[in-house]
């Protein structure tokens, strides 16, 4: 069997293997610091009957034995591999002592095969099945997961890939599926609790006294006012390194799961962000990336050296590697630790692993103070340095095991970024993607968007042009209801933005000043015309809220327990969406049973998503088109933020063969 | 097809023509904002000071090629715009511009007919209509998609059905839907002793306690305090339990109320106590409360806490109490207004954040009557102990 996973040798074996094949489970432990590199393609199934039987069992990572959940013995899960217009029966066994489901993430199923129990289905009871049952009407690069307790903490994820029915319009040679997660020792339900008991529980990246002495991260007056604010900068991720290892398909950054290509080929990386609670900054030092597609739905072409993955969110990428070896990096977003691969033209081959950076910590913008003139909106830490006490996890002694040898072998220099970039026509801008060098086109001959990352300037600009009117009657406190009217004030909201921004043109959040492309969600434009270019008949705003001193988190201040109301639609509806980031975290929202289009400036080519990413401090407007009657759940990503309670039941009536 | 052509170049010069204002102003990114086109011509040349020259100068060649022909097809309120209102425009902030060449995509067509008549810079016509704010309301202008204006119609009703009674039935999705409660509404404990200590002092050695342990919800909880301390040999010199129901009132404060019964060498005495206790600005732990005892006395307690972060696990906490009264209460030796203040600092390391030993010094001062009646009593005043513990929780 060819190691790696070749599309055309996959697709044969789709026509013969049919379902329920299960491949081994045993994951060697490697336990040195430079593991050679283990090339293991994930296990795949196809067919129409596929069988999974999820099951717990131990898995090694980085040599180390945790406790599991997966499915069929693996972690990830098996990758299922399906073609547009198939039809596809999922035979599901719960073979634990407690309930489970799987949600099949992005696919637009009917609502009683969307496998949320209380809302979708009522659950896989323990050693009990279920039998999912639906057309495949889409293609793209999608998952699937638990949706009960913390068992998706615990591994119960996996990859889907749906050929098109035509010709893919991504052309590629090969592909490799990278799923990115979190990974810990602790059970998830043991996590929640630890930050229930104490926020604060996972975080050893905070600011210190000895910090202060060396003049890193905020000065004496900012820790003041932000202590006096009660808020702590620092928190980035709520769980951190110090209990996750990062993992690529299963393994450690000290296992170095390793993918093959051929020198010159074009291959597609299909990325996915499994993960329970960790944003991820990819990027494969020396390599230029092109997104072609982002939740599924492929994109006009971006090239950029760094991306942010948010939890659940997909991005499929083309990169054209050279003869020799690359580190493909997913740094978490607080850089307490890395997921790790290599990609190399033979087995054996490694690159060196670049250094975690120093944690941003959060500025007066996250906390949706907008864009204020006289306000230094730098980030502390990228002037003054990070707590030099900061703890990261195991994966931060990589670079030194692996001979990094400093910044130099990693830029990727425009001029002669690889082979991706040669195709490349000479206007190649991209908005937040900032390429300094890069030539302009002559009939742009004058204009200098390189200068430019994201909206940032604009911003500012409009802002002291125009805003100081309105800004002079606005209340700049952090906690004025009247900045929010829908929101239920009480011990659950911690914070009011009270100038949200849409911060979708801007670099995310921690990669404001890198010195390479960084991909924001403005440079992605779907490659065809959207379904639906209606205006949306009506607008909703959705506030993200929460606390975190108590750990709580809901939608306009009320918990799915407390209990809330369902949001409606009207089938066929087309709605304008703004969600409103109240809280100081990033919030990855998810929409079950459709797309939505990104309100990012692209008209009728808007990216269509699944999940979307809400900035701290920032807003996020979409249009979505109600058009698949049922219940769905409608819920941030982020695992314990959604088991907290920041979940609703979104409703979209009537109901096939009601009257409307 | 050349119709659609057409009016695609012509959505393309539209964007480019559209009023600077509106350019302008869409980077505010403020959805919601209405602007209704007249403003936008009649201010044509109310540039903003920010506009880059270049981004002016560049936008009439480019536009002049594709002028010809489509301009015919554009729509009639097109008449009458200024096109000097380029002049303003700020192309600042085009995102994802020339996607179409790039290599590992083959690109449909009809995404970037109007794009074509621009030399050296291919952009679907969308992109320019991009730049106006979602919620922007601009008449004259062909726009798609999430370029349009929302409309106001009225929510629907909130459905009171269940969709997936129908397929699996009511009963069995009343019982699965016990999960949405499960989302924001589990409950937990936390058990934690912030002083579990040995007391070096003068004299004979003591030791010391404060803790409190909590089960419950975000916002009801049941509370269990206690404190106390005691001399080896001499046994407990005083201790108490408090048992309280705690009701979260904002963010960061819990209202408590319930009993308090002391234990120790005095009086057994039994308090009514409603306090408050949570997070002050600075990130200060405090807490107060009012003790009513049986005997119809008044008592008070203030005390807080800071851990003040060395490294990231070695933790500095400063710590006071006073205790108050509003009488003097002979049997327990308590005179009338500040009873004691008792200060402490204690180094501790968080091996785990459940176990963290610690070192330091606590002084306990007696005041006011109450001092009076220890120096009548031959006792000391004021006490000065290291201590040596471990702050655990679970």
């Amino acid at each position: 069997m060819s190691r790696t996973l070749d599309r055309r040798q996959l697709l044969r074996g789709a026509a013969v293997a049919g379902g329920g094949l299960a491949f081994s489970a045993y994951i060697p432990a490697w336990a040195q610091p430079v593991s050679g590199g283990i090339v293991k393609p994930l296990p795949t199934l196809s067919g129409t009957d596929i069988a999974l039987t999820i099951n717990s069992f131990t898995l090694p990572v980085d040599g180390k034995p945790t406790p599991a959940i997966g499915v069929n013995g693996t972690v990830p899960a098996p990758l299922l591999r399906l073609k547009e217009g198939q039809k596809v029966r999922l035979a599901v066994s719960n073979a634990l002592d407690v309930e489970s489901s799987i949600h099949w993430h992005g696919l637009l199923v009917p609502f009683p095969m969307d496998g949320v129990p209380g809302i979708s289905f009522p659950g896989i009871k323990a050693k009990s099945s279920f039998l999912y049952e639906f057309p495949i009407i889409q293609s793209g690069t999608y998952w699937y997961h638990s949706h009960s307790g913390a068992q998706e903490q615990e591994g119960l994820y996996g990859p889907i890939v749906i050929d098109p029915a035509g010709p893919d319009p991504v052309a590629y040679d090969r592909e490799h599926v990278i799923v990115l997660a979190d990974h810990s020792p602790l059970r998830g339900e043991t996590i929640f609790r630890k930050l229930k008991q104490e926020a604060g529980y996972f975080n050893y990246q905070r600011q210190t006294l000895a910090g202060l002495l060396a003049g890193r991260d905020q000065t004496l007056k900012e820790r003041l006012e932000w202590g006096k604010m009660r808020m702590d900068p620092t928190d980035l991720s709520d769980v951190t390194g110090s209990t996750y290892t990062y993992i690529i398909n299963g393994f450690g950054p000290i296992d170095n799961w390793t993918a093959l290509f051929t020198p010159g080929e074009r291959v597609r990386l299909r990325f996915i962000n499994a993960a329970a609670q960790t944003n991820f900054n990819v990027r494969i030092p020396g390599l230029p990336m092109t997104v072609v597609q982002a939740d599924g739905q492929n994109v006009q072409p971006v090239t950029t050296d760094e991306f942010q993955i948010a939890v659940a969110e997909t991005y499929d990428v083309i990169v054209t590697p050279e003869d020799r070896a690359y580190t493909l990096v997913g740094e978490a977003i607080d850089r307490s630790g890395l997921a790790r691969a290599t990609l190399a033209p033979r087995a054996g081959m490694s690159a060196p692993v670049p250094p975690l950076r120093p944690r941003p910590i959060t500025t007066m913008k996250d906390m949706g103070m907008g864009d204020m003139g006289g306000m230094d909106m730098k980030n502390p830490t990228a002037t003054r340095g990070a707590d030099p006490t900061a703890e990261q996890n195991r994966s931060a002694g990589l670079a030194q095991a692996t001979g990094w040898t400093g910044a130099a072998a990693a830029m990727t220099a425009p001029a002669s970024g690889g082979s991706g970039m040669a195709a490349m026509p000479d206007m190649a801008a991209q908005g937040g993607a900032a390429s300094p060098g890069m030539a302009m086109g002559s009939g742009m001959a004058g204009m200098d968007h390189s200068q430019m990352p994201g909206m940032d300037h604009s911003q500012v600009a409009g802002m002291s042009g125009h805003g100081s009117g309105d800004m002079g009657g606005m209340d700049m406190s952090m906690r004025n209801p009247k900045n929010a009217p829908g929101v239920k004030m009480g011990p659950g909201v911690q914070t009011i933005s009270p100038m949200p921004t849409d911060r979708t043109g801007e670099r995310p959040q921690g990669l404001e000043t890198v010195d390479h492309r960084v991909l924001t969600y403005r440079d992605l434009m779907a490659l065809t015309p959207n379904p639906d270019v209606r205006a949306p008949s009506r607008s909703l705003d959705i506030h993200l809220t929460g606390n975190m001193e108590r750990y709580m988190w809901s939608f306009d201040g009320v918990k799915l327990s407390d209990p809330a109301d369902p949001i409606p639609f009207r089938n066929g509806e087309r709605v304008r969406v703004n969600l409103i980031n109240d809280t100081m975290m990033p919030h990855p929202i998810h929409l079950h049973g459709h797309f939505f289009e990104l309100v990012t400036g692209h008209g009728d080519h808007a990216p269509r998503k699944h999940t979307v990413n809400v900035a701290p401090g920032g807003k996020v407007t979409f249009d979505v088109t109600a058009d698949a009657p049922g219940d769905w759940a409608f819920h941030c990503h982020n695992l314990f933020h959604m088991t907290a309670g920041m979940m609703r039941v979104v409703t979209v009536r009537p109901l096939e063969g009601e009257a409307a | 097809m050349t119709r659609a052509r057409s009016a695609l170049a012509a959505s393309a010069l539209l964007a480019f023509a559209a009023p600077a204002v509106a350019q302008d102003h869409s980077m505010h990114n403020m959805p919601g904002m209405t602007m209704p086109a007249p403003a936008a011509k009649n201010k044509p040349a109310a540039k903003p000071a920010a506009k880059p020259k270049d981004g002016a100068r560049t936008a009439e060649p480019k536009a002049a090629p594709a002028k010809a022909a489509p301009a015919k097809d554009a729509p009639a309120s097109m008449e009458g715009m200024d096109h000097g209102a380029m002049q303003g425009m700020d192309h600042s902030a085009m995102p994802g511009m020339d996607h179409s060449a790039m290599p590992g995509m083959t690109t449909p067509a009809q995404g970037q007919q109007g794009a074509q008549p621009m030399p050296g810079m291919q952009m679907p016509a969308d992109e320019h209509s991009g730049h106006d704010m979602p919620g922007m309301s601009m008449e004259g202008v062909a726009q798609t998609g999430t370029a349009l204006p929302p409309g106001n119609a009225p929510a629907p009703p909130i459905p009171t059905d269940h969709a997936a009674d129908r397929v699996f039935g009511p009963q069995e999705m009343m019982d699965a839907r016990h999960h949405l409660a499960q989302h924001g509404g589990q409950t937990f404990y936390q058990v934690l002793l912030n002083v579990a200590e040995y007391q070096i002092h003068s004299g004979r050695d003591g030791y010391r306690w404060d803790g409190e342990a909590w089960y419950g919800g975000d916002i009801n909880r049941l509370w269990l305090k206690s404190e106390g301390e005691g001399e080896f040999r001499r046994g407990l010199d005083s201790a108490e339990v408090q048992a309280l129901y705690s009701h979260a009132i904002d963010p960061y404060f819990n209202l408590q109320g319930g009993v308090r019964q002391d234990f120790g060498r005095g009086p057994k005495r039994t308090y009514a106590t409603v306090g408050i206790e949570g997070l002050a600005p600075g990130f200060f732990e405090v807490e107060g409360a009012l003790f009513l005892s049986n005997k119809g006395d008044v008592l008070g307690r203030v005390e807080g806490y800071y851990d003040q972060r060395i490294t990231q696990r070695l933790i500095l906490q400063p710590r006071a109490e006073f205790n108050l009264s509003a009488q003097d209460v002979p049997e327990t030796d308590t005179g009338s207004g500040l009873v004691d203040v008792e200060v402490g600092l204690r180094l501790r390391y968080d091996v785990a954040r459940e176990f963290a030993p610690y070192v330091g010094v606590s002084y306990l001062r007696k005041t006011g009557d109450t001092a009076r009646f220890a120096r009548a009593a031959g006792e000391d005043v004021h006490a000065t102990s290291f201590v040596i513990g471990v702050r655990t929780w679970f």
